[in-house]
């Protein structure tokens, strides 16, 4: 009997050509973040010169950031975030889980009218312009409450919180029932420690669209200082507005930076997200087979 | 009917209560569940159906200063006056043109991806390569715009690419014929990896015996992909594609916010580019208002209608 190695075991040419085309995807992935690392710490007249891809920093240097991190909208801009998170995220969750737990209730006469209400919303909405007027109307306007509140519910995520809590064992709510709980104790003490996963997830999803918003600041904010980091990013790398003040001095210190300095923002505007990403990147992942599986 | 039949047979008459019984027996059970969906009916009902409200000054002459009711009703005006714009149609083509390109250059990305990414057997780089290519989906679209900004500038290594292929140098963002394949070509970069994942979970699901079979046939790693593999994954395909198709007209407004100026109009400005220019910087609400109005309209109806199709000839579809 011949024995020999089943076809798949075999390493041919597809699986090198394709192992091949991994490293130069991985490569096209990660090189312009690299680039961009390794420009912002370069020199900025070696920089300007320099033609073509680059492995290394230009004339290392620090310089910049040490600019850049003492700049008062850097502070502003990262402070802003900060506080839209601590607000924002207990805000969002509680909205999203009172919704995502009535979706998951049975029983009472006005859920479907509730429900088709709610699902609406997703469908249809006022548009740029009616929803920038009712803001003004309700004078959110030119503070930090026009980026926290409008945001409040996740229907979306709404949904797969409810896809969670039907996957409950009903019995346990019957259980808790007899026990003389009432809605408000199993919404608040029994729940969240049986489905912590999916709100995890919710709670990412949450964190990083905050942290990536940046149009609704464009908008509603008036006073540069209190722009969140990424309306400060865009308006200096791409409405190019000048991360200058009135002090001559100033202006001549920053411009001799052109180049470099927007390296660094844009650096400094993304890092939380890349230090963070490979530590929660499974429960990313996790919460896309829930949204598709379940939703 | 026949359980009341019963019931009355042996003796037991169930009597219907009247909807304002149950509304008490419904509110006496259930009143927590209500409190606690309140908050977010409340905030829908401020955020969502008040601006929904506010659509009606498409039809009107809304000044500010004296507010919606009092503001004059000019009926279809402004909806004729955007059809009358000589922006009109450049409006909707580069609307239709970017949501189109990236479909037919960007959809079958992620599944090819997924389709060789499954071929990986080593599992370490397997996951390696997974989770390098999803990092590009979390940047925010400020710092990717800001990327390809630089990148495209007169000395910018895109550009140098570009020049390779034998363009004139110049930044490229200030022509207005780089503008769709730049946005296409990000638009792969970016989302190519996490829009697999979809992709490679169907394929983790495939019964691995309807390999062995193929293989038992004599059949290659073709084979196996084409008889096995892609009609696997089939569904997930159709679904998405609907949802894909039915979302060509809702073009990616923060990215071509970022990406577009006056130079590149041409081809860059879109529906939503043009509601946000004329409608809120330049101050002409009730225009603005009614070329959003336009845009809803249009992309619900294009959703439905691809569902509809889709039904009809695959008989699947999203409602």
């Amino acid at each position: 009997m011949k024995t020999h190695l089943r076809r798949r075991d075999q390493i041919g040419v597809f699986d090198v050509v394709n192992t091949l085309l991994m490293l130069i995807l991985v490569f096209i992935t990660l090189y312009p973040f690299y680039h961009i690392v390794c420009a912002s710490f370069s020199d900025n007249t070696m920089l300007s010169a320099h033609k073509g891809m680059l492995f290394w920093p230009q004339g290392f240097t620090v310089a910049v950031y040490k600019l850049t991190f003492t700049h008062p909208l850097i502070w502003s801009g990262y402070r802003n975030i900060l506080i839209i998170l601590a607000v924002a995220l207990p805000y969002n969750m509680l909205l999203t889980l009172f919704c995502g737990y009535f979706m998951s209730c049975q029983g009472m006469m006005f859920k479907k009218i509730i429900v088709g209400l709610i699902l609406f919303t997703m469908f249809f909405g006022g548009g740029l312009i009616p929803s920038y007027l009712n803001m003004r109307q309700l004078g959110l306007y030119n503070n930090l409450w026009a980026l926290i509140i409008p945001t409040g519910v996740g229907i979306y995520s709404a949904i797969v919180i409810r896809s969670s809590i039907d996957g409950i064992p009903k019995s346990l709510f019957e259980a808790a029932e007899i026990d003389g709980a009432n809605d408000i104790y199993i919404l608040f003490r029994i729940i969240p420690s049986l489905i912590m996963p999916t709100l995890a997830v919710v709670l990412l999803w949450f964190g990083v669209g905050h942290w990536n918003s940046w149009f609704p600041a464009t908008i509603y904010i008036k006073d540069n200082d209190l722009l969140p980091i990424q309306a400060v990013l865009r308006s200096v790398l791409i409405a190019n507005q000048k991360l200058t003040s009135d002090i001559q001095v100033e202006n001549d210190h920053y411009n001799s930076y052109a180049e470099v300095i927007k390296y660094a923002i844009i650096v400094i505007g993304t890092l939380p997200i890349l230090c963070v990403y490979p530590f929660l990147q499974k429960y990313f992942v996790k919460g896309v087979m829930i949204g598709a599986v379940k939703g | 009917m026949t359980h009341e039949k019963v019931f009355r047979a042996i003796g037991i008459r169930e009597t219907k209560l009247t909807f304002g019984q149950r509304l008490q027996k419904d509110l006496r059970r259930n009143k927590y569940k209500y409190l606690i969906v309140l908050p977010v009916l409340i905030f829908l009902a401020v955020f969502c159906y008040k601006p929904m409200y506010g659509i009606i000054i498409a039809f009107k002459d809304y000044r500010p200063s004296i507010g919606i009711l009092e503001s004059k009703w000019v009926g279809l005006k402004y909806f004729q006056m955007y059809f009358n714009d000589p922006y009109f149609g450049r409006t909707l083509r580069n609307t239709f043109f970017l949501g189109g390109g990236s479909l037919l250059f960007g959809f079958w990305a992620p599944i090819v991806f997924a389709l060789l990414l499954n071929e990986v057997r080593n599992i370490k780089f397997k996951k390696f390569v997974q989770t390098t290519t999803y990092l590009p989906h979390f940047i925010s679209i400020v710092v990717v715009c800001s990327m390809i900004s630089l990148f495209c500038q007169n000395d910018g290594i895109i550009t140098d690419l570009a020049v390779a292929f034998g363009a004139k140098r110049e930044p490229l963002l200030q022509n207005a014929k780089y503008f769709r394949p730049i946005y296409y070509i990000s638009g792969i970069w970016q989302n190519f990896g996490w829009d697999s994942i979809i992709y490679l979970a169907a394929l983790t699901s495939i019964d691995p015996a309807l390999y062995e079979a193929v293989e038992i046939d004599g059949g290659g790693r073709g084979a196996k992909m084409w008889h096995i593999t892609l009609p696997g994954i089939k569904t997930q395909i159709i679904i998405l594609l609907i949802l894909a198709i039915g979302g060509i007209l809702g073009a990616d407004f923060e990215k071509v916010l970022n990406l577009y100026n006056s130079l590149t109009y041409e081809t860059a400005d879109v529906i939503s580019t043009y509601t946000y220019r004329v409608g809120l910087q330049n101050g002409s609400y009730s225009y603005g208002t009614a070329i959003g109005l336009f845009n809803s309209l249009v992309n619900v109806t294009f959703l439905a209608t691809t569902n509809m199709i889709s039904k009809k000839f695959a008989d699947i579809g999203l409602f």
